[in-house]
């Protein structure tokens, strides 16, 4: 059995390289440094990650390792997304980790450092082994992530949560790969594709059937990752707990890499399912009905919240109920929409927690009564906060807004085109209606900033890396909602790599 | 492995130690028991694996479970005090909508194997080359060629799950 690396196999591999080294240099030297290396550790995981990026742009496309390992637009474009989320949680960190985290700072990067890496062997992955692998390697440095603060028991009791439910989920989901396995014969989603395509396997007789639960057990796993209601129970809780920065690069990166994996295995793999049982309609009022509950039951939960970070967790879960309706849209406009959305939620959700981690800093606490009459002691802090939730909600001319619009129009003109697909008119009209219920509660933190009476509202002291993030998010949202060509253009490739094709 | 109707009778008896002790795990009072239990069952997982011809997950099966994750349990419970004598208290207010659960999980299960087992063209596609002989072997190679690169990202996981967890034991000095 001869085995030969492709020349060029652990070139591509080199930002993943470069992640994995940072990491370990950035937790040894906290340790060398005998953990009184303040601010430098800090510094160090950001440069880490700026160095990654820059060797993955001199990178470019291609594969290694066979089957294993690819870079095509969708791997590059979420990788992207990961290492911002990353960069900007460790950014908005500083706070906390020079006063709540003392002891172990460089673990504390690392272990998001090392989870942004899952995310990146995840989105490069071509094969179900790898994916779960990096699934799992994205997911137990969260577990630890989300319970940091071991004297708190909120934050305590996230993490355990978090590591129960997502001990679950991933049985499911294997649960769910190992049915796919059986019936294909291959973990190869290429191959996958073109067996069902070519009606080659998993047609005949019965098997419809069992395909039927490795989609649903697939699909719940997922669901779990993604907070994608009924499967959503556990995120309030855990975003409520965890670190607020921890709470960031959950709500961006961990979903984020759950809806690469979604895309792979659902969009890329089962595509070519249609025969006999599960016509891609079908499937997709399953996952279009979930998307429906879900921007219903966030944008409407959402309302009665009196925490920031429990009103953010909602209003998540109703964000993911929007990127599915682009995802059903199943035609190539869909995915690229839904990637951009993705990097519009990068910088606005980022931004929102950089800010909501800087008010906490200073009072203890998250509550919304916090926000009151803010504008008077802090004005820059509540007008970029209110710039980061209108975005959110999805007014003009933010990125937000210019994400739900693609997602809209792509699920219309599918709509549109095709016999038998008139649920996605539905589906849309309940994304634009829920969209104003969501104006409701982001507007009401809005007005209390502004319009709150309180007599002395705190003054919030600023750090550099947390500045720098939030005019990150707010170039983002601003630049990419009036001008977002350059995006939008980069994210239409991403459908060539449906097959695959390296271009 | 030869004779089929062996194979049935050894199924059968293994799955009603199986199913007995998990039974057991979740209903004893004891926590100790539960975990003594609990290695029964795995221990009967690794039995069902050597008569379905996995030798390779059965060795893992025991090499894993039954001897790294429930010694350690068992470690853990017997360090930590006054746990091991104790009657756990237990709320079970969702044992019906469980119950319900479970059995609409089971019939659907049922269901599938009969549909899917029928003689005709609906039977599930095995392999349709013989087995190799040693399988471990040819586990073993795929590991190190074809799947290498995620073997290789099992360590990164390893390495992180380990930091995870320091951080979470340790004691802190305050």
């Amino acid at each position: 059995m001869e085995f030969q690396l492709p020349e060029y196999s652990l070139r591509m591999m080199l930002p993943e390289i470069v992640l994995f080294l940072a990491a370990l240099v950035v937790i040894t030297f906290d340790v060398v440094t005998k953990r009184k290396s303040g601010t430098a550790v800090g510094y160090l995981a950001m440069g880490g990650l700026v160095l990654t990026a820059i060797v993955m742009a001199t990178t470019g496309y291609g594969r290694g390792f066979g089957n294993m390992f690819i870079v095509n637009p969708l791997a590059l474009f979420f990788k992207v997304i990961f290492i911002g989320a990353a960069f900007m949680a460790i950014g908005s960190s500083f706070g906390i980790t020079q006063k709540k985290i003392v002891n172990h700072r460089g673990e504390f990067f690392g272990l998001i450092m090392f989870s942004t890496l899952g995310m990146m062997f995840l989105a490069s992955s071509r094969e179900l082994v790898s994916l779960y692998i990096g699934l799992e390697l994205t997911t137990i440095p969260l577990f630890v992530l989300a319970g940091f603060f071991k004297d708190d028991k909120r934050s305590v009791e996230a993490g355990i949560k978090y590591l129960i439910v997502g001990a679950f989920s991933s049985a499911l989901l294997l649960y769910g790969i190992s049915f796919l396995y059986g019936l294909t014969g291959t973990t190869d989603l290429f191959q996958m594709q073109v067996g069902l395509a070519t009606k080659q396997i998993a047609t005949q007789g019965n098997m419809g059937a069992i395909m039927v639960v490795a989609i649903v057990t697939i699909v719940a796993g997922l669901g779990f990752k993604l907070a994608l209601p009924p499967f959503h129970q556990w995120a309030p809780d855990v975003y409520e707990g965890a670190p607020t920065p921890v709470t960031a690069f959950l709500s961006v990166g961990s979903k984020a890499a759950g809806l690469v994996a979604f895309v792979k295995v659902v969009v890329i793999g089962l595509y070519s399912f249609y025969e006999p049982l599960m016509k891609p309609n079908d499937w997709g009022i399953m996952v279009g009905v979930l998307a429906a509950v879900a921007t219903i039951l966030g944008n409407t939960v959402a309302i009665r919240q009196t925490n920031i970070k429990r009103m953010l967790a909602y209003s998540s879960i109703a964000h993911v109920g929007y990127m599915m309706i682009g995802l059903l849209a199943m035609n190539e406009l869909g995915l690229s929409s839904v990637a951009f959305y993705m990097f519009a939620y990068l910088f606005t959700n980022m931004g929102a927690f950089a800010i909501v981690t800087l008010v906490e800093e200073r009072t203890g606490s998250c509550d919304i009564s916090d926000y009151n009459g803010l504008a008077r002691s802090a004005p820059f802090v509540s007008l970029s906060l209110a710039i980061f939730l209108l975005s959110l909600t999805g007014v003009p001319p933010l990125a937000g807004f210019v994400g739900k619009f693609y997602i809209f129009a792509a699920a219309l003109k599918q709509a549109g085109s095709q016999a038998g697909q008139d649920w996605l008119y539905w589906l849309v009209g309940v994304g634009i209606l829920t969209t104003v219920f969501a104006l409701y509660y982001y507007a009401n933190v809005i007005k209390m900033m502004y319009f709150g009476k309180r007599e002395d509202p705190p003054k919030i002291t600023l750090n550099p890396p947390a500045v720098a993030v939030v005019v990150i998010g707010l170039v983002g949202v601003i630049l990419f909602g009036l001008y977002p060509a350059p995006i939008i253009e980069f994210a239409s490739n991403i459908p060539l790599s449906y097959g695959f094709i390296v271009p | 492995m030869t004779d089929p109707s062996e194979v049935g009778i050894v199924f059968w008896v293994l799955s009603t130690v199986i199913l007995v002790s998990a039974v057991m795990v979740v209903s004893l009072r004891n926590i100790f028991h539960c975990a003594i239990f609990l290695i029964l069952t795995l221990t009967g997982v690794a039995g069902i694996f050597v008569t379905l011809n996995a030798e390779f997950l059965a060795a893992a099966q025991v090499l894993i479970y039954v001897g790294a994750v429930a010694t350690l349990m068992v470690f853990g419970i017997m360090l930590t005090s006054d746990i091991a004598s104790r009657r756990i208290e237990m709320t079970n207010q969702k044992a019906g909508v469980a119950v319900l659960a479970c059995m609409v999980f089971a019939l659907g299960v049922l269901f599938l194997i009969k549909i899917t087992t029928k003689a005709g063209a609906g039977v599930w596609q095995t392999a349709t080359e013989p087995l190799p002989a040693d399988n471990v072997l040819t586990i073993g190679k795929q590991l190190m060629t074809e799947f290498v690169l995620p073997f290789e990202v099992v360590s990164v996981l390893l390495l992180a799950a380990m930091i995870g967890a320091i951080v979470l034991a340790r004691r802190e000095a305050s």
